[in-house]
């Protein structure tokens, strides 16, 4: 079988990438994929080069997210295409649009469920509080059942006024 | 403890008592960034420095890294952190860097911490046998202690912030590792990993690729980081392995009822090989002494200590050989002075037993 981007070389290394849920084999030359990024002696890196579809030009950049790249770290969207590897914390602010579906199918879900460091425990427990009475407001809503929403509603804004004296 | 101390002793992962015929040893590894620097791989030299010494000083007022050693990589030769690396202390990556990262490791090798591999802070705990919860805590308890004095990148949505976002979330990697030569010798290990790998865990060779084991030693990880807590990840690898354990456990015993020739053989051939060999690569090594290990738990090899083969398969790996050669040696003089390492020693195991038959008639 020849290489499927050069054309020329015998392929020997075989990829099977899901991409929006679809499989989309690879067969290259070893030569190809080093270029495409790819570290045969480090299978760390074909596991990334999977994941970050390799040579594919999509996804393109999501509307908001800046052309110089991380106004933190200068990170730009090239440098992460190439290695694989976020320059900084803040970078998962910059790129939220474009990590957020490779982290969908990377994991089981989109949101941390696991350990969260003591300074910010009370904070994150309120967050999901927060969020589960919200949800329980819509509903409230949706039944006409006002009274039972007007309290959600206030226990929502004690929550928020909790957050609000911790951040200060 | 010296840096140079270390690679006299056998690894306390691969305790003879503590690790079971199946379940080599367990691991949890966490993966930590501070919240106001680059990530390792984007930050300048410089900032490398800064990190470290700063981390490094925290360590200092950690009570479970009170022992520990610390070292910055450059204080480390290339040699000494390749021999760190064949024993699972760092990881490749780590031990490739220098100025800029460093290693905490505590004698007992229970705990330790890279800096500055591809995250800040990788925090490690390693132990003999299947013991994910005790690591798990350990692990835990450290990354407890060390966040009094940093602050973690970490946001409520995505959790711990890393480098890689196969990471993000948990940042945990449980993983274990398991000698399993009966399911290889079955020809079963490609259809085990297939199952393995449909449940959302990762199996790889310890040495080699994919299903390509050399030593017939496998590790079975978690891939997911992110949706689910800690403690469902463990229990999921947990419950895996149990049952890979089992069908090993199986696979010995058919081995042993209907093919027990086919045992007695490979047996006989590791021990021929590795007793009268001259010229020895490593995966010649380490798949035979897989051989002989199963030799030793299937009864078909009384009198040998299951500790020297263990300790064996460190010590033939290059780094070790040349470690105990006191230099740097080719790729030939590597093969030589394993194959003359293995006989020497498998002769002195081989010679005891037989001395102590013999004071007993």
């Amino acid at each position: 079988m020849r290489c499927e981007k050069c054309q020329k070389n015998e392929a020997t290394v075989h990829l099977t990438q899901v991409i929006d849920g679809t499989v989309k084999k690879s067969h290259l030359c070893e030569a190809c994929a080093e270029a495409g990024g790819i570290d045969l002696q480090n299978p760390a890196s074909i596991a990334d080069a999977l994941l970050l579809g390799l040579g594919q030009s999509k996804p393109e950049a999501e509307p908001g997210e800046p052309d110089e790249g991380c106004p933190h770290c200068h990170l730009k969207r090239s440098d992460f295409k190439r290695t694989g590897r976020l320059g900084c914390p803040k970078c998962y602010e910059t790129w939220r649009d474009s990590l957020r579906p490779l982290v969908r199918s990377m994991h089981r879900g989109e949101r941390h469920v696991g350990k969260t460091p003591r300074r910010l425990r009370a904070g994150v427990r309120r967050t999901i509080e927060i969020e589960r009475l919200e949800r329980e407001l819509e509903a409230a809503v949706a039944r006409e059942a006002y009274e039972d929403a007007a309290e959600l509603r206030d226990r929502i804004r004690r929550l928020r006024g909790e957050a609000g004296e911790a951040a200060s | 403890m010296k840096i140079g101390e270390w690679f006299e002793r056998p690894a306390a992962w691969l305790d003879g008592d503590a690790a079971s015929a199946v379940v080599v040893s367990s691991r949890v590894r966490l993966a930590r960034n501070l919240e106001d620097a680059a990530f390792p791989g984007w930050a300048g030299e410089e900032e490398r420095v800064r990190v470290w010494e700063r981390l490094r000083a925290s360590f200092a007022a950690v009570p479970a890294l009170e022992t520990a050693l610390c070292i910055g990589n450059e204080e480390m030769t290339d040699l000494e952190r390749t021999l760190l690396f064949e024993r699972h202390l760092v990881s490749l990556e780590h031990a490739r860097q220098g100025r800029g990262s460093g290693l905490a490791l505590r004698a007992d090798e229970q705990l330790s911490v890279m800096v500055n591999e591809e995250d800040h802070l990788r925090l490690q705990a390693l132990s003999p046998g299947l013991n994910l919860r005790a690591c798990w805590q350990r692990v835990n308890a450290l990354d407890d202690a060390l966040e009094a004095d940093t602050r973690y990148a970490f946001s409520p949505d995505w959790g711990y912030l890393t480098a890689c976002p196969t990471n993000v979330g948990t940042g945990m990697r449980a993983s274990v590792m398991l000698h399993l030569p009966a399911l290889a010798l079955l020809d079963e290990m490609s259809r085990t990993v297939k199952g393995i790998q449909k449940i959302g865990l990762a199996v790889r060779g310890l040495w080699g690729e994919g299903t390509e084991a050399h030593g017939n030693l496998f590790q079975v990880s978690n891939q997911v980081t992110l949706g689910e807590r800690e403690e469902t990840l463990l229990e999921r690898l947990e419950q895996v392995v149990r049952e890979l354990m089992e069908h090993e456990e199986n696979a010995r015993g058919r081995l042993l009822e209907k093919r027990e020739t086919l045992l007695r053989d490979q047996t006989g051939r590791a021990v021929g090989i590795l007793g009268r060999a001259h010229i020895l690569a490593s995966r010649e090594a380490l798949d035979l002494l897989s051989a002989l290990r199963l030799g030793i738990e299937s009864g078909m090899l009384k009198d040998v200590d299951r500790r020297v083969i263990d300790d064996l398969l460190l010590r033939v790996q290059p780094a070790h050989v040349q470690w105990s050669a006191g230099r740097r040696l080719t790729a030939t003089e590597r093969d030589e002075a394993r194959a003359a390492m293995v006989r020497g020693r498998l002769a002195a195991a081989l010679e005891r037993p037989r001395r102590r038959r013999k004071s007993d008639e």
